[in-house]
């Protein structure tokens, strides 16, 4: 009968001690490979990282920038409109203003215009009525005088004597007109 | 008749499992009776060759809005930059110590991803020297930080914790003495190499396991084979998982002896 034999495991060299040369080429390998990471990887993937943080908060920056310019730009177009509407009043109360004062003045003009005819016509009156007057007592004296003389039959061309006569007539006349006033 | 118990006309019967020693290939360029350049120092090479083409590809562009190269490198060194130096480290110093601990997990990364890897197929670190290698060079520098940041106060700092009673001290000084000083240095490059070598060691039983079964004339043995291909399928998955998980740790307790080094005054 065969038997299932399992070997044991010849002893050998302690798997803790170590191949020196393996030691040293793990030794060279891991300082190449720590060179190549510290003059090309880390500082790649940091400069990468570094760029990007900064592209966001640049990015960032930016938005709040524009922001605060929108801001800025509504508030200045907020205050125009404020600014727009105070003229608009101050000019629809300048121009009432000024409207009322044309108006005033067109008034006193035209007041002026009507004094000015009414005392115009006021002289014109004034002066025909002289006029008239003066003529009247001319024309009434003559006539008068001829009247007389018809009735007295007696001529009266002595102007001298005639003109005195009228006078006196006239004069009373007007005294009477002025007792009569009174 | 048991169905362990196999027929005569079989070949020896006896299984040899894959030692350490069939870890170790033979040279591939000797240059001495037992030494030479190795498959474990072509694959470090190589992981050199990879890493940098990758990182120099994807970081060349620099590009606002990035490509999928660009992008995958930008979320891999983004992974190592904020998720381990700037958690850790903490966000005044750790920008100095950002390559190292991105150097470290790639380089990591991929040494261990090759024991997955169809023809790579061994993980670098399961040769121990490579682990000792960098867990050595982690501890020349979280020393030197915790020297350089506060002179010869740091070696007190680093093993007199405060708050403990001084009755206490005796027991207290060696114990952190021996565990950050002698032992740190020890778990970190053996628990890398350890968990590279055995997951390694199990899919290879595995695989000469079932290369063993298949060539067995009883039936029962061979279908059995079927079953320890799932078992190695399912290890293969585990050991990719933890592959990229001691690259990990072993980067992440860099950062955390590193923040120890760096902020030895606060605790």
């Amino acid at each position: 009968m065969h038997q299932f034999v399992v070997q044991a495991a010849t002893e050998s060299a302690s798997p803790l001690a170590p191949n020196w040369w393996e030691v040293l080429v793990t030794a060279v390998g891991f300082a190449i490979l720590l060179f190549i990471v510290v003059k090309f990887v880390v500082p790649a993937f940091e400069k990468t990282f570094a760029a990007r943080a900064e592209a966001i908060e640049g990015g960032i920056a930016k938005a709040e920038k524009a922001q605060a310019e929108a801001s800025a730009a509504l508030e200045e177009y907020k205050q125009q409109l404020v600014e727009a509407r105070t003229e608009a009043n101050r000019i629809r109360e300048e121009a009432r203003a000024e409207g009322a004062q044309i108006l005033a003045e067109l008034k006193e003009r035209a007041a002026a215009e009507a004094a000015r005819i009414t005392e115009q016509a006021h002289a014109q009156i004034e002066a025909e009525r002289q006029q008239a007057l003066v003529s009247l007592r001319t024309e009434v004296g003559s006539m008068a005088t001829t009247l007389a003389g018809r009735i007295v039959g007696e001529s009266l061309d002595d102007d001298a004597r005639a003109s005195r006569v009228v006078d006196r007539f006239l004069a009373d006349l007007e005294a009477q007109n002025a007792g009569a006033a009174k | 008749m048991t169905p362990l118990t196999l027929p005569a006309a079989d070949n020896s019967g006896t299984f040899t499992p894959p030692t350490l020693e069939d870890l170790h290939l033979p040279a591939i360029l000797p240059w001495g009776a037992d030494e030479g350049f190795n498959k474990q120092m072509l694959l470090v090479v190589l992981s050199v060759v990879f890493i940098a083409w990758f990182f120099i590809a994807a970081s060349r562009k620099q590009s606002m809005v990035p490509g999928k190269l660009q992008f995958l490198g930008e979320q891999l060194y983004g992974f190592v930059r904020n998720g381990i130096g700037k958690d850790v480290i903490g966000g005044r110093d750790f920008m100095t110590f950002v390559p190292l601990l991105f150097a470290l997990f790639f380089f990591i990364l991929v040494n261990n991803i090759y024991g997955a890897v169809p023809l790579f197929q061994l993980p670098t670190m399961s040769h121990v020297g490579g682990a000792y290698f960098l867990a050595g060079l982690v501890y020349v520098i979280w020393i030197g930080v915790g020297l350089k940041r506060f002179g010869l106060r740091y070696l007190k700092l680093a093993v007199v914790p405060s708050g403990v009673p001084w009755y206490i001290m005796p027991i207290v000084v060696p114990i952190e003495i021996i565990s950050n000083f002698i032992v740190r240095p020890m778990t970190h490059s053996l628990r890398l190499f350890a968990t590279m070598l055995a997951g390694h060691l199990v899919v290879a039983l595995a695989g000469s396991g079932i290369a063993f079964l298949v060539e067995q004339e009883n039936v029962v043995l061979k279908g059995l084979s079927v079953f320890v291909l799932v078992f190695a399928v399912a290890m293969y998955m585990l050991e990719a998982l933890i592959m990229v998980l001691q690259a990990y740790v072993f980067t992440l307790l860099t950062a955390i002896y590193i923040q120890g080094a760096v902020a030895a005054d606060a605790h």
